[in-house]
Order: C-alpha cells, then sequence, then structure tokens
C-alpha cells in the first residue's frame, strides 16, 4: 500500500510537469501577443513579457481593426453553425428513412455515404471546385450545402447506427396514434436519438471550423476568408508580416476553443469516443 | 408505417442526396476520368490513357512524399499508440491525484486546427533552432521530419489516450480482480489481461493513427509548406503542389492521377481495418 502511494506521487509530479510542457506553446503565444513588434523576433520567442518589450493589447485592437479577423471570425462563424446545423437535420432525416425504407436504392445510397468517408479530399479538390464555381456554391452561405454533402458521410453512418438500434414498436405506436412519418420523426425518433445530435455535432463543428483546404479552394479568399485562411494568408508573408497581430489572432482562435471545451468538455470527449468507435 | 414513410423521400432524402451528388459523386467521377486526361481547365480535357499514371509513378518527388509519408506514419502511430496507451494506464489507476485535470490538458491540442497548430509549432521549433545554432525550418530538412513527428504527437496524444481510457475502462473489473487473486502481479496483468481484452480498441486506435497519418495535410503546409525544394513534402501535399504550383499543362493530369493513387491507397488500408476489426467480432 505504501509502495502504491508512492508511486502514485511520483506519477502525479510527472504528469504535472508534462501538462505544464503540453499547454506551453500556448502559453508562448500569449507572451508573444502581448510584446512589440521589435521584440518579437525568431530567437526571442522564448522571452517573457516585462516592461521592456510590453506593448499591451496595442496587437489585438491591430488584429481586430485592421487584419480582418472580426471577418474571418464571423464568416468561420455563419459557415460552421449553418453547415452543422443543416448536417443534423438532413442527415438525421435522411439516415432514418434509409434503415426505415431499406429498399434496394437506400442500401446502395448508404454504402456511398460510408465509402465516402474513406476518400481523401485531395481526390476530388479540383473538380469539387470547379462544380462549386459553375453552381454558384462559392459564398459564405452556399458553401453549407458543400459541406452538408462532403460531411453526410459521417453524419449518416453514425445516425443510422443509432437508428437501428431504436425497437420499431415505438414508432408504429406513434403511427396508430395518427402521426404521419413527419410528425413521427420529430416527435418520437428525434427526442430519442439526442446522444447522437450531439456526438454528431460535436464532431462535425471540430471538422468544418478547422477546415483549411476546402474553403480556400472553394471560396474567393480574397473576398471571404475564414480563420484558418487568414491565419495560412499571414503566414505565406505578402509583403511585410506583422507579427504582433499574428499572435494576437491565434490567441483569439484559441480562447474561444479553450472555454468552450473547458465548459462542454464531458460531451465533447464522449462525442469523440463514440465517432471513433463507430468509425 | 414504412409503407406511408416510402412516399415522403423528398423531404427526408433528397436535400442530403442532392448535395452529396454534387458535393461528392461528380467530382468524385469526374476526378476519376480526369486522371487520364491532359487538361488545364475542366472543359477541355484531352484524352492520353495511362500516360498521366506512368508519369505520375516515375516522378521522383512523388515517390520521395511516399516513402517519407510511410516514415512519418510508422513513426507517428507507433510512439502515438505507446505514449497514449501508458498514459491511459496511469490515468486508470485507483487514487492517482490530478488525473481529470492532466486528462483535460493532454486533450485540448486536438480541438486546434492543423494550419493554427502548425503555425504555432514553426515559430516554437524555429527559437529552439536558432538557439542551438541549426539551420531554420525552412532550410532543414531533418527538423521539418522531426518537427512534424513532435507536432502530430502533440495532437493526437490526448485524442489516443482518452480511447483507451475509455477501452481500459470497459474492462470488466471481475477480470481483475480475479487476476489478482490468482497472484498476478501488475506486468502479467497488462499482458495477460488487459491487452488481449484490449485489443479492439488498440485496432481502432492504429488505424486511426494510420490513415490520419497518410491524410495529414494542413499541419504539413503550415509548418514547412514542404521546404526546403519539397523534401519535406507528405502525399497530400505533394498532390496539392502538382495541382496548384507546377506550371506546364502536363501537371494537372498527373496530379489528378497521384491523387487516384493516393486514393487507392487510402481504401486499401480501410479494407484491412474492416477485415481485422470484423475477425476480431467473430473470434469473442
Amino acid at each position: 500500500m505504501q509502495r502504491e502511494r508512492t508511486i502514485n506521487r511520483v506519477l502525479s509530479a510527472f504528469f504535472t510537469v508534462l501538462s505544464l510542457a503540453w499547454v506551453y506553446p500556448m502559453f508562448m503565444i500569449l507572451m508573444n501577443s502581448l510584446k512589440d513588434e521589435s521584440s518579437i523576433g525568431t530567437s526571442t520567442a522564448f522571452e517573457l513579457v516585462g516592461p521592456q518589450n510590453a506593448a499591451g493589447l496595442a496587437n489585438y485592437v491591430s488584429a481586430l481593426s485592421k487584419q480582418g479577423f472580426a471577418s474571418a471570425f464571423a464568416y468561420s462563424l455563419v459557415i460552421t453553425v449553418t453547415s452543422v446545423a443543416l448536417i443534423l437535420v438532413c442527415c438525421s432525416m435522411c439516415a432514418w428513412y434509409v434503415v426505415r425504407v431499406n429498399s434496394r436504392l437506400c442500401k446502395g445510397l448508404y454504402y456511398l455515404f460510408v465509402f465516402s468517408m474513406v476518400v481523401p479530399f485531395q481526390m476530388l479538390m479540383f473538380t469539387l471546385s470547379n462544380v462549386a464555381d459553375s453552381m454558384g456554391l462559392n459564398t459564405p452561405f452556399n458553401i453549407c450545402f458543400i459541406y452538408l454533402g462532403f460531411g453526410a458521410g459521417l453524419a449518416v453512418f453514425m445516425f443510422a447506427g443509432f437508428v437501428k438500434t431504436i425497437p420499431l414498436e415505438i414508432e408504429e405506436a406513434a403511427t396508430i396514434d395518427g402521426c404521419n412519418p413527419v410528425q413521427t420523426f420529430f416527435h418520437v425518433v428525434l427526442p430519442i436519438m439526442k446522444p447522437t445530435y450531439i456526438s454528431v455535432g460535436i464532431l462535425e463543428t471540430m471538422w468544418v471550423w478547422n477546415d483549411y483546404l476546402l474553403p480556400y479552394l472553394v471560396l474567393d479568399s480574397t473576398k471571404y476568408k475564414t480563420i484558418p485562411i487568414l491565419i495560412q494568408y499571414f503566414r505565406g508573408g505578402y509583403g511585410h508580416v506583422e507579427l504582433g497581430p499574428m499572435m494576437a489572432c491565434i490567441m483569439m482562435v484559441i480562447v474561444p476553443i479553450v472555454v468552450v471545451y473547458l465548459v462542454c468538455q464531458r460531451y465533447i470527449i464522449s462525442g469523440v469516443v463514440s465517432g471513433a468507435v463507430k468509425g | 408505417m414504412v409503407k406511408s414513410l416510402r412516399k415522403w423521400w423528398p423531404l427526408f432524402v433528397l436535400p442530403t442526396a442532392l448535395s452529396f451528388v454534387f458535393g461528392f459523386v461528380i467530382p468524385f467521377a469526374e476526378g476519376a476520368y480526369l486522371s487520364f486526361c491532359q487538361f488545364i481547365s475542366i472543359s477541355n480535357p484531352t484524352f492520353v490513357g495511362l500516360s498521366n499514371y506512368a508519369a505520375a509513378l516515375s516522378d521522383p518527388q512523388f515517390a520521395h512524399a511516399f516513402w517519407l509519408t510511410a516514415l512519418f506514419t510508422v513513426t507517428v502511430t507507433v510512439l502515438v499508440n505507446v505514449i497514449a496507451l501508458a498514459i491511459a494506464l496511469a490515468f486508470t489507476r485507483s487514487r492517482l491525484w490530478g488525473t481529470n485535470a492532466f486528462r483535460t490538458v493532454f486533450f485540448m491540442p486536438n480541438l486546434i486546427g492543423g494550419i493554427v497548430l502548425g503555425y504555432i509549432w514553426q515559430i516554437l521549433i524555429n527559437c529552439v533552432l536558432a538557439n542551438v545554432g541549426q539551420q531554420l525550418l525552412a532550410l532543414n530538412t531533418h527538423a521539418g521530419f522531426w518537427g512534424l513527428v513532435v507536432l502530430t504527437l502533440w495532437q493526437q496524444i490526448g485524442y489516443m489516450m482518452i480511447i483507451y481510457i475509455a477501452g481500459l475502462q470497459s474492462i470488466p473489473s471481475d477480470y481483475l480482480e480475479a487476476a489478482k487473486v490468482d497472484g498476478a502481479n501488475a506486468w502479467q496483468t497488462l499482458w495477460k489481461v488487459k491487452i488481449p481484452n484490449l485489443m479492439p480498441t488498440i485496432t481502432i486506435c492504429l488505424f486511426l493513427t494510420i490513415t490520419n497519418g497518410f491524410k495529414l495535410f494542413d499541419q504539413n503546409l503550415a509548418l514547412t509548406g514542404g521546404e526546403p525544394s519539397h523534401s519535406s513534402e507528405l502525399l497530400a501535399l505533394n498532390i496539392y503542389s502538382t495541382f496548384y504550383s507546377r506550371a506546364g499543362a502536363k501537371w494537372m493530369g498527373i496530379g489528378q492521377a497521384k491523387a487516384v493513387i493516393f486514393c487507392l491507397l487510402v481504401i486499401a488500408i480501410s479494407l484491412v481495418q474492416l477485415r481485422l476489426t470484423k475477425s476480431k467480432e467473430v473470434q469473442q
């Protein structure tokens, strides 16, 4: 027992150090985002903020007012919220229909969805951006339909997996009570599937929010920049790169993610686990 | 009920199916066809048979990217899984102080996007390199490769750890107690009880890390962009740069052929995974 306790103490100390190392990269960006432009350099990134190099919140102000961070954040938010909402509603309805009707066409469609999960994006990046251009899907609102098509694989797969576990009797009872299929879906099936909605919602949000290549190729990126495009645009070094505002942008990207994560940690972790086990 | 549901397909299936056709099926089919063509834009393809594939397979940069990706994937798969499993084993010990807080911290990098991660690590690694007097990332192939490995470890260990913890917690406690009663020590319990019961989880994590490694793009683009001169370029980035940063009409077709080869590779890996998980299910 004494030995167990010693081992636990050593492990705790070890993991405390490791955790600090784990958050260090983020801490480093925080420090640099508070420095003035001239003290941010390749070899001095590890220096802490002190009175000699502090810039206050100037970098944040510049990132928000001059570098287009606010609009990038808004575009990212609109695209993510709309796409995920579309995916959740349309794909859950589609999955329920496909599982319950289960005709040959439905089975074919289902296998196509599953197949699409495996295909890497590079396979269709060129043709997809062409299709999107020719159909006018290259604006922040219309790109959501592409996300619906592209995110359907995982979503339908996960919803269908859950629908198969719902006993048919519940839905039949609703039909006997006079519900049409739409009412049955929204009043009976949807509430039962709530945990799956949360899991799918989390997985798709993580994907859309962080996605770089699809919006970069599909959207007119001189007009619309999402957050990943903005960061990559900075880095691409068109002219002089202002490092301070850049660091401030990264901080403003990370902080909302961390806050959301800390608040909804339980859901995020269980969503990720169920997604992995089924995928 | 099924009968009355049938006629509701325009509402239930059509939106998803339409988006899927335009977002996936058509681009996929077009992409497969264009891999046999020479083209600059989608409207003027000329059929050239298999010559794109021949050119892709004889492109030394593509071969380099393939072997680098294979090396990267093997390195990352082994390291991520060993470390994540070790951490998960420690976190499932009884009465370990701070487990929840540690778990929260280790998982966090997973939520940050690849482009941002790549940029953070570029700053960090360049600072280390500058302070030890080495060439920076843009000129340093070795640092580019190992930097990408470290970045991927930072991102994925937490994710795999979570899955391993879930797997370990689902092992019935009777098994562990039985092992204890039989006098098994910690090492024996690990190899004879925990790992055999964890095999389905291990398979899942192995394939997740393998496919993630093969498909890695954002991190590669943001950390080094393939510099110096394409030597730190993985497959996905190689395809991208063949498409968009090489001049000349033939490269589009070659890029598409590379993409098809890449796609077939990923499908092959997934099929192996499917077979393995299926056979495991039968054994149980």
